[in-house]
């Protein structure tokens, strides 16, 4: 298929500098072969798939990359990375447009996955590990649909596969800290 | 046999069941599970599509408890077991990454505790023949569908675990438990782990194929070893019949579940009674000719 794209400026050799720096892949190995693509389980959901992605980076494309559906709907499976014939970690990619996407505050993807991300985190950043109630919470109040998929909710609840009370005993002190250090970005949103 | 048991924190929510039968199992079969004191959680998912060093250092603390307790750390989720094994290769392959997670974490850590997942310590530690000698039942020919997904065997060349595109580590317990484990393509395959809640109508497409591709291959049940994997093919299977009409029944059991089952314990004590798709038709197979 035929690839547009803007071609050219110092900002946009900086988004392909940026991947390869953040997730430590040589990118200039993929030849197109497309095996990430074949074997990716969303690969039908998404309108750029992972193959389409390392050639759109190869061309020298800029932020408007960090758009793309595929950031967020990609399901970490690492299936691409596991079939590369070149060995490149395409996962690894994935993960460094997510952070890049954060951090240049690209536009929302449907589904909200950093918000969801950022709910997990949020507990776990409290109470050393995650607190399923209020991370649902946050997430449902964060979406504005909170009676989406919550049908299941009271027989989780009966079958005890939703904890109530906060999880107890975990050494807080060495999660904040390491949440404090690593500075991360979405969580101060 | 002793180990720091690492539950995770889904073993006091959505997969207390997962972690019930380990325990049991692990008891009859003399394992001695220790947890380490304040662990806490690995971040999962959500750390490692948000910032690096956060995805290597809340592993790296709960490795460091368990360093302190000279032992080999046994993971029973595999997301867990992932997260530990990649932060494990990333502090041991770069020195920036050691030297960024070791102020996070506020001590030196090089990477060098042994991470397990519960199923290599029953087939290597354990041993399938130790393992048969304990059974009290037989799962009597049941076909069984055994499901790996993603965080077990990818990416391959850290977690190690069997192989990546066929592994069968699984349907060797049950064929030891009398099973019949069937051959299908989708052992590996993503269930959408966790997109559960964020976009859960990629998590119902992908489960659609996984457990329709089991009832095709004639699988009564599926065995799984991953809360994720569980809770996704178990609970989705509702929308599956919502969205699309067709309803599966397909208990999805963990294979510590199957294993307790067969070793006699009972299903409440395994946590049988969590499953959103009941597994009566299952357990009703093992106790057929136990009785008779």
């Amino acid at each position: 298929m035929a690839i547009t794209i803007k071609k050219s400026s110092k900002e946009i050799e900086g988004l392909i500098r940026r991947v390869e720096e953040i997730s430590g892949v040589d990118l200039g190995v993929c030849y197109q072969c497309k095996k990430c693509t074949s074997g990716c389980p969303v690969a039908k959901m998404t309108k750029s798939p992972p193959s389409e992605i390392m050639r759109r980076l190869h061309l020298g494309a800029g932020d408007e990359l960090l758009g793309s559906d595929i950031i967020w709907v990609c399901v970490s499976c690492e299936t691409c990375s596991a079939r590369c014939p070149m060995g490149i970690e395409v996962a690894a990619v994935m993960d460094a447009l997510r952070i890049l996407a954060l951090e240049k505050k690209a536009e929302k993807q449907e589904g909200n996955v950093p918000l969801f991300n950022r709910a997990f985190l949020s507990t776990v950043r409290l109470f050393g590990r995650t607190y399923d109630i209020a991370m649902i919470a946050a997430y449902k109040i964060g979406t504005l649909k909170l009676m989406n998929d919550t049908e299941k909710f009271p027989t989780m609840l009966k079958k005890r596969k939703i904890a109530l009370l906060p999880p107890t005993g975990a050494d807080r002190k060495t999660v904040r800290r390491i949440f404090k250090k690593s500075k991360h970005k979405a969580d101060k949103e | 046999m002793k180990y720091a048991y690492y539950p995770g924190c889904s073993a006091h929510s959505t997969a207390r069941d997962m972690h019930e039968s380990a325990v049991a199992v692990a008891g009859a079969l003399g394992i001695n599970l220790i947890e380490p004191a304040g662990w806490t959680c690995c971040g999962a998912t959500a750390a490692h599509q948000t910032d690096p060093v956060l995805a290597a250092s809340l592993p790296a603390a709960n490795l460091l408890k368990v360093q302190d307790m000279g032992l080999d750390m046994v993971a029973n989720c595999a997301a867990c077991y992932n997260r530990m094994k990649v932060a494990n290769h990333e502090v041991s392959t770069d020195p920036a990454m050691r030297k960024k997670v070791s102020d996070a974490v506020g001590r030196d850590y090089d990477g060098s505790v042994k991470v397990r997942h519960i199923v290599e310590v029953l087939l290597d530690d354990v041993g399938l023949d130790n393992i048969k000698s304990a059974f009290k039942r037989s799962l009597n020919g049941l076909l069984v569908a055994c499901y790996y997904g993603c965080l077990l065997v990818r990416p391959h060349e850290v977690t190690n675990f069997d192989d990546p595109e066929n592994p069968t580590s699984l349907d060797r317990l049950v064929t030891a438990m009398g099973g019949v484990s069937l051959d299908w393509p989708h052992k590996v395959e993503c269930c959408g782990g966790g997109l559960s809640m964020s976009r859960t109508d990629v998590v119902v497409s992908l489960t659609d194929s996984i457990v329709g591709m089991a009832k095709a291959a004639g699988a009564k049940c599926i065995a799984v070893s991953c809360p994720m994997c569980q809770i996704n093919l178990d609970m989705r299977q509702q929308d599956i019949e919502k969205q699309t009409g067709t309803r599966y029944d397909m208990p999805v059991l963990y294979i510590t579940q199957l294993l307790g089952l067969c070793l006699g314990i009972s299903p409440d004590e395994l946590g049988l009674n969590k499953l959103m798709v009941s597994p009566a038709s299952v357990i009703e197979k093992i106790e057929i000719h136990a009785n008779g």
